[in-house]
C-alpha cells in the first residue's frame, strides 16, 4: 500500500532538492516530515547565495532545481558580490522573506508530479539483509522503498547551547530524530561533531535606521533563475552597523560563561563564520567588527545581524548589540544559539552520496558536515537524481570538477572528509574561469536533459538559448579589419590586421557595447547571454591553456579503483597509504590523487598496479 | 627470508656481520659480510638485506643461484630500488633524478652536484618557492572569496612586487648552467686554417693520439670529439677540419669545413689558431706552434704554447678549467636538467604573466598554474611518461 522508489525524510532544502529531483526523474517518491508545514523553513540567516553559494544555486537551477526560482519569489534585496572583480567570482547573493520563500518551496513541492508528502516522525529503517527496504514511522506505519535519503540536518543528536542553558533538538523548538539516530549509531558509521550558530534576532522597530549606513538592492534586475522572469518583491535596503569596545569588553568579561569557552562544545565550528565570541578571542586588537541589519521579510519586524553569532548568556548578548551604534535601545526576539550535532564522516559515502555501509541509503546536506542551504540544496539534488537514476537503471547528469561546483563539493566531501562545517567557496575550484554563476545553463541543462530530469518549461527555455547561442558564435567568428574598429574610436592598431570578433573582445577596451554594429542584433535577443559569450572570448586563452590539464584528468578518471580494490596488495604502498585510500576509497584514479596525504608516487604505484589488473 | 635461507640467521639490524652461505643443500658458497635493513627506515622504506661477497665471478653467480631459488625472490628491474624508495615516500622526484646522477656521475664536479640535488637541495628551494606562491594564493583568494566581508581589502600594494621579486629569483636559477653540461662536459672546439697545429694541440689536451697529425694540410677531414676530465672538470675537446676557402679542398674536406663550421656554432668556447683577429668573437686566440721556426707570436694571445715541447700548455690548462668552472654547475649547488628547466620555465611564465594582470581572478589563475608547475617539478602531480623516462635511466638494482 505504501511502496515507493525513492523516500526523502526531512523537509529542508536538501531534502526539498531530493524528493523533487526524484520525482523530476520519474519515480515514484515521497517526502517524510515531522511537520509538513515546516517545509522549507530557513532555520538561519534568511539570505541566499552569495560567493560560492550563488554559483550552487546558479546550478541547482540549472538543472532544474526548486531553491533558485524559490529565493526570486522571496527576495527582498539582490546584491552581486564581488562586481568590481572578474565575472567568475561575482557572487549573485539575495535576501529572502522567509514566510515568501517558504511559501514558494511549498508550491513547489505539492504541485510537483510523482511527489507525495507523508507527515510523521521517521523511527527507524527497514532493512533487508543489510540493504535498505524502506521506513518504519513513530506510529508504526511501514513506507517500502529500495531507496532513502536522509536529509535530516542538525537534528541528529543536536544539542542547543546558549549560555549555561542546554535543549536537545535541532531548531529551537523542533524535536531531534532520536530513534533514527541511534539505529545509525549501532551501525558504526563514522561519526563526528561539529558546531554551528546563529545570532540573536531583532526587533527592527527598535533600531535607529536614520543614523545607519544604507545598503540598497542592486538597481539592476538580474534574478537568481533564468526562469524568473522579473523581480517581483519590493525591495528593502539593509544597513551596516559595528560592534563597539564597550560590547567587546562585555563579552571579554563573560567569556568563561560561553559554552564555547567553558568547554561544554569541543567540536569545531566554522572558520570562515566564527562566533562574536571567537572574533574577540582571536583578533583581539580590532576596534569593531561589522554587522549586516538584514530586514527578514516584509512583514515581520525582525532584523537578522549578519556577523554576530553568539552563544553567550542573553543578559551579555543583550549588553553587546545595545553597544552598537543605531541599536541603542534594541530589543531581542529571540536570543542567538549554538548548536553541537552529529554528522556522518562523508567519507564514508560513495560520489553518488550512497553509504558504502548501507546499500540503497543516501545522506545529504548537514548531516554530512556541510553548512549553509546552497550546499545542502545541492547535496539533496545529488542524491534525489543518483537515487532515482540507481533505481530506473540509468545514468544521472555526469558531473564532474571541470563542470560544476556541485561536483567539486561532492568530490572533496568524500574524499577528503571536513574538519569544520564544509562551506563552498570559489576558490575550492580549480576550473572556476569556467564555472560561472552566469553560465550554469550552458553547462548543465544539456545534461540534465539528457538525464531526464528538466522540466519542459526549462526545455524549451533552453533550446531557445542554445539557438540564440548558436547565432553568437556565428557572429563572433565575423572577421572585422583593425582599421574598421578603429574608425569607431575603439583602441587598436589599424595595423593589427583581420580578426574575429571574437578575438578582438580579448583587448582592452574592445567591449561587447562597442561591437554593436555587429552584435546588436543577437544581443538584444538575450543580453545575459551576450555577457556570458563575451566573456567565454575574453578567457578564451586561458581556458585553451587548462585544456592540456583536463585531458590528463579526463585520462585518469578513465582509470577505474573499484571500491574493494585491494590497496593491501599494491607493492610499495605503506600502511598509512593504505589505510588513508582504503577509507576514502576513490572511485578513480584521479580522485586517488585528491585524497589528502596521497603520495604521486603512491600514486604511480596505485596506477601500475590497476593498470595490470585491468589487463589481467 | 633470504638472509635466513643463506646465512642461517639474521644478523642484529644496520650492523654488519659475517656469515658463511650456504646454499639448499647446505654446501658452502662464500664466507660474506651480510647486512639486514628492517624497513621503513632504510633507504627504500621496505626490508632491506645485503650480502657482500667475494667479487669472483663463480662466487658471485652461486649466489645468485641460491638467492632465485628462494620462491617469491627476483633479480631487481633496472631502477627500481629508486622506484620503491619513491613509491614509500622516502625521497621525492627531484631527489630520485638526483640519485640517477649520482649514479651515471663521471667526474668529480657532476657527482657534487648530483649529490646535492639527492640530499634534497632542488627540493627543498622547490619547497620554498610552493610556500611562497601558495601564501600570494591565500592573498588573492582572500580578496576573490571574503572581500565583502571585514577584512575587505584589496591586494596590498606589495603584492606585485612579491611576486616580480619570486619571478627574478626563478629566473636567476633558470640562468644557471644545466645538469646535463656536467654529463656532456664543456665543449672547447678547435679551429683555424689547415696546418695551424690543431690536431697536434687536441692530441695534448686529451693526452690521446685520436686525431692523426701531419703536415699535410687537410689532413682532418672530419670532426673527432673526445671527452676527458681535467682537475675534475668534464670537457669535451672537439678537433675540426682546416677552414679553408680557396677552393683546394675536395668534396670531402668541404664537407669536414660545414661540420666545423656548425661546431663552432655549439662550442662553449673556441681555441682559434688561426690568423689573428680571425675567428668567432669571444674565441681564445691561440698562438700555437710556438717551438716552430718563423713562428709569428699574436700581439693579444690569450695563450701562447707549443703543444709538442709542452711549453705553455699547462697554463692553457688551468685558463679552459677556471673558465669552465665558471660556466659548469658550482659544486655542490643544485643544477637544474632539462625537465626541471621546464617546469620551472612554466612556473616563472605564470609569475610574469600574473605581474601584467589586474583581475584578481586571472592572477589566481596564474598562481595556480605555477603551483602546479612546482608540483609536477617534484613530482606532486605526476604522469607516467614521466616515471618511464626517468627510471629508464637507472642501470640494474639502485
Amino acid at each position: 500500500m505504501h511502496h515507493y522508489d525513492v523516500l526523502v525524510i526531512g523537509g529542508g532544502h536538501a531534502g526539498v532538492e531530493a524528493a523533487c529531483a526524484a520525482a523530476r526523474m520519474g519515480v515514484r517518491a515521497a517526502l517524510v516530515s515531522f511537520d509538513l508545514d515546516a517545509i522549507g523553513a530557513m532555520s538561519c540567516n534568511p539570505a541566499i547565495g552569495g560567493l560560492g553559494k550563488g554559483h550552487l544555486v546558479r546550478e541547482v537551477d540549472a538543472l532544474d532545481g526548486v531553491i533558485g526560482r524559490a529565493a526570486d519569489a522571496g527576495a527582498i534585496h539582490y546584491r552581486m558580490l564581488n562586481r568590481s572583480k572578474g565575472s567568475a567570482v561575482w557572487g549573485p547573493r539575495v535576501q529572502a522573506d522567509r514566510v515568501r520563500f517558504k511559501a514558494a518551496v511549498q508550491r513547489t513541492v505539492r504541485a510537483q508530479a510523482n511527489l507525495t508528502l507523508v507527515q510523521g516522525e521517521a523511527a527507524a529503517l527497514v532493512l533487508k539483509s543489510g540493504v535498505v527496504a524502506g521506513l518504519e514511522l513513530a506510529d508504526g506505519t511501514v513506507l517500502d522503498a529500495p531507496r532513502v535519503i536522509l536529509c535530516t540536518g542538525t537534528f541528529l543528536g543536536g544539542i542547543l547551547y546558549r549560555g549555561e542553558e542546554r535543549f536537545e533538538g535541532g531548531r529551537i523548538g523542533e524535536n531531534a530524530a532520536k530513534r533514527l539516530a541511534q539505529q545509525l549509531r549501532a551501525a558504526d558509521l563514522p561519526m563526528a561533531r561539529l558546531k554551528t550558530g546563529t545570532p540573536p534576532r531583532l526587533d527592527g522597530r527598535t533600531i535607529d535606521w536614520a543614523a545607519l549606513e544604507e545598503q540598497p538592492s542592486d538597481g539592476e534586475e538580474w534574478t537568481m533563475s533564468p526562469l524568473t522572469p522579473r523581480r517581483v518583491n519590493p525591495q528593502v535596503f539593509c544597513a551596516i552597523t559595528r560592534t563597539m569596545q564597550a560590547g567587546h569588553d562585555a563579552i571579554r568579561a563573560n567569556l568563561h560563561r560561553s559554552p564555547l569557552f567553558s568547554g561544554a562544545i569541543a567540536a569545531a565550528g566554522p572558520r570562515y563564520c566564527p562566533s562574536i565570541e571567537d572574533k574577540i578571542h582571536r583578533f583581539g586588537d580590532r576596534e569593531g567588527h561589522q554587522v549586516f541589519l538584514e530586514p527578514e521579510g516584509l512583514d515581520t519586524h525582525l532584523v537578522y545581524p549578519n556577523g554576530i553569532s553568539t552563544s553567550l548568556p542573553v543578559d551579555v548578548q543583550e549588553t553587546v548589540v545595545r553597544t552598537m551604534p543605531g541599536c541603542e535601545r534594541v530589543a531581542i526576539v529571540q536570543p542567538g544559539y549554538a548548536v553541537e550535532y552529529d554528522h556522518i564522516d562523508p567519507r564514508a559515502l560513495t560520489p553518488d552520496l550512497q553509504l558504502r555501509a548501507i546499500p540503497g541509503l543516501y545522506c545529504a546536506g548537514q548531516i554530512n558536515g556541510t553548512t549553509g542551504y546552497e550546499e545542502a540544496a545541492a547535496q539533496g539534488l545529488v542524491a534525489g537524481l543518483e537515487a532515482a537514476a540507481a533505481v530506473l537503471g540509468k545514468a544521472a547528469p555526469q558531473l564532474d570538477r571541470a563542470n560544476s561546483y556541485i561536483a567539486v563539493m561532492v568530490d572533496d566531501l568524500t574524499l577528503q572528509g571536513v574538519t569544520e562545517p564544509y562551506r563552498m567557496l570559489t576558490a575550492r575550484a580549480e576550473y572556476r574561469l569556467r564555472l560561472r554563476a552566469n553560465n550554469a545553463a550552458t553547462r548543465l541543462t544539456g545534461l540534465g536533459i539528457e538525464a531526464g530530469c528538466i522540466g519542459p518549461q526549462r526545455r524549451a527555455w533552453w533550446e531557445r538559448r542554445e539557438d540564440v547561442r548558436e547565432m553568437f558564435h556565428v557572429k563572433h567568428s565575423t572577421k572585422v579589419h583593425a582599421r574598421e574598429l578603429a574608425e569607431l574610436g575603439l583602441p587598436v592598431r589599424r595595423d593589427h590586421g583581420e580578426k574575429a570578433l571574437s578575438e578582438w573582445l580579448r583587448h582592452d577596451g574592445v567591449t561587447p557595447a562597442a561591437l554593436a554594429p555587429w552584435l546588436e542584433e543577437v544581443t538584444t535577443l538575450d543580453p545575459l547571454l551576450a555577457e556570458e559569450m563575451a566573456e567565454d572570448a575574453a578567457y578564451a586563452p586561458y581556458l585553451a591553456r587548462q585544456d592540456a590539464e583536463l585531458r590528463d584528468l579526463r585520462a585518469s578518471e578513465a582509470l577505474p579503483l573499484p571500491a574493494d580494490f585491494p590497496y593491501a596488495e599494491v607493492p610499495g604502498l605503506s600502511n598509512e597509504m593504505v589505510e588513508r585510500l582504503t577509507r576514502a576509497a576513490p572511485g578513480t584514479l584521479a580522485a586517488a590523487g585528491r585524497v589528502p596525504g596521497v603520495t604521486p608516487a603512491a600514486l604511480s604505484a596505485l596506477l601500475v598496479h590497476a593498470r595490470r589488473r585491468i589487463a589481467a | 627470508m633470504a638472509l635466513e635461507n643463506l646465512a642461517g640467521r639474521v644478523p642484529p639490524p644496520r650492523r654488519a656481520s659475517l656469515a658463511h652461505l650456504r646454499d639448499g643443500v647446505g654446501g658452502l658458497l662464500d664466507v660474506a659480510l651480510v647486512l639486514w635493513f628492517p624497513g621503513p627506515d632504510c633507504a627504500t622504506g621496505e626490508d632491506l638485506a645485503e650480502f657482500h661477497c667475494h667479487g669472483g665471478r663463480a662466487v658471485v653467480a652461486a649466489v645468485e643461484r641460491a638467492l632465485a631459488a628462494i620462491p617469491g625472490l627476483r633479480r631487481a628491474e633496472a631502477g627500481e630500488f629508486t622506484r620503491r624508495a619513491f613509491a614509500n615516500g622516502r625521497i621525492d622526484l627531484a631527489e630520485a633524478e638526483g640519485l640517477g646522477d649520482l649514479l651515471a656521475a663521471e667526474t668529480e664536479l657532476a657527482r657534487a652536484a648530483a649529490l646535492a640535488n639527492a640530499g634534497g637541495a632542488l627540493s627543498r628551494q622547490v619547497e620554498g618557492w610552493r610556500e611562497r606562491v601558495l601564501g600570494l594564493s591565500a592573498e588573492v583568494e582572500g580578496v576573490l572569496d571574503f572581500s565583502d566581508e571585514e577584512d575587505s581589502a584589496d591586494l596590498p600594494e606589495c603584492f606585485t612586487w612579491n611576486i616580480a621579486a619570486l619571478a627574478q629569483d626563478l629566473r636567476q636559477w633558470l640562468a644557471r648552467p644545466r645538469s646535463e653540461r656536467l654529463g656532456e662536459g664543456f665543449r672547447v672546439v678547435l679551429a683555424g686554417p689547415p696546418n695551424a697545429g690543431k690536431s697536434t694541440l687536441f692530441n695534448a689536451l686529451t693526452e690521446s693520439e685520436a686525431a692523426i697529425t701531419s703536415p699535410i694540410a687537410g689532413t682532418t677531414r672530419d670532426v673527432i670529439e673526445r671527452s676527458v676530465a681535467i682537475g675534475g672538470v668534464p670537457f669535451t675537446f672537439v678537433d675540426t677540419a682546416g677552414l679553408r676557402d680557396d677552393g683546394l679542398a675536395d668534396e670531402i674536406e668541404s664537407i669536414g669545413i660545414d661540420r666545423a663550421k656548425s661546431q663552432l656554432a655549439r662550442a662553449d668556447l673556441v681555441l682559434w689558431l688561426g690568423p689573428e683577429g680571425g675567428g668567432p668573437p669571444g674565441a681564445w686566440e691561440i698562438a700555437a706552434q710556438a717551438d716552430r721556426d718563423g713562428f709569428v707570436p699574436k700581439r693579444s694571445a690569450s695563450f701562447t704554447l707549443s703543444a709538442t715541447s709542452g711549453e705553455g700548455l699547462g697554463a692553457l690548462k688551468s685558463g679552459l678549467v677556471k673558465a669552465a668552472r665558471d660556466a659548469l654547475p658550482k659544486p655542490g649547488e643544485a643544477a637544474l636538467n632539462a625537465r626541471q628547466h621546464a617546469r620551472l620555465s612554466e612556473a616563472a611564465e605564470a609569475l610574469e604573466g600574473a605581474q601584467g594582470l589586474s583581475d584578481p581572478l586571472l592572477i589566481a589563475e596564474e598562481l595556480r598554474r605555477a603551483r602546479l608547475a612546482f608540483d609536477r617539478l617534484i613530482g606532486r602531480a605526476t604522469t607516467e611518461d614521466m616515471l618511464d623516462t626517468l627510471f629508464g635511466r637507472f642501470c640494474i638494482g639502485k
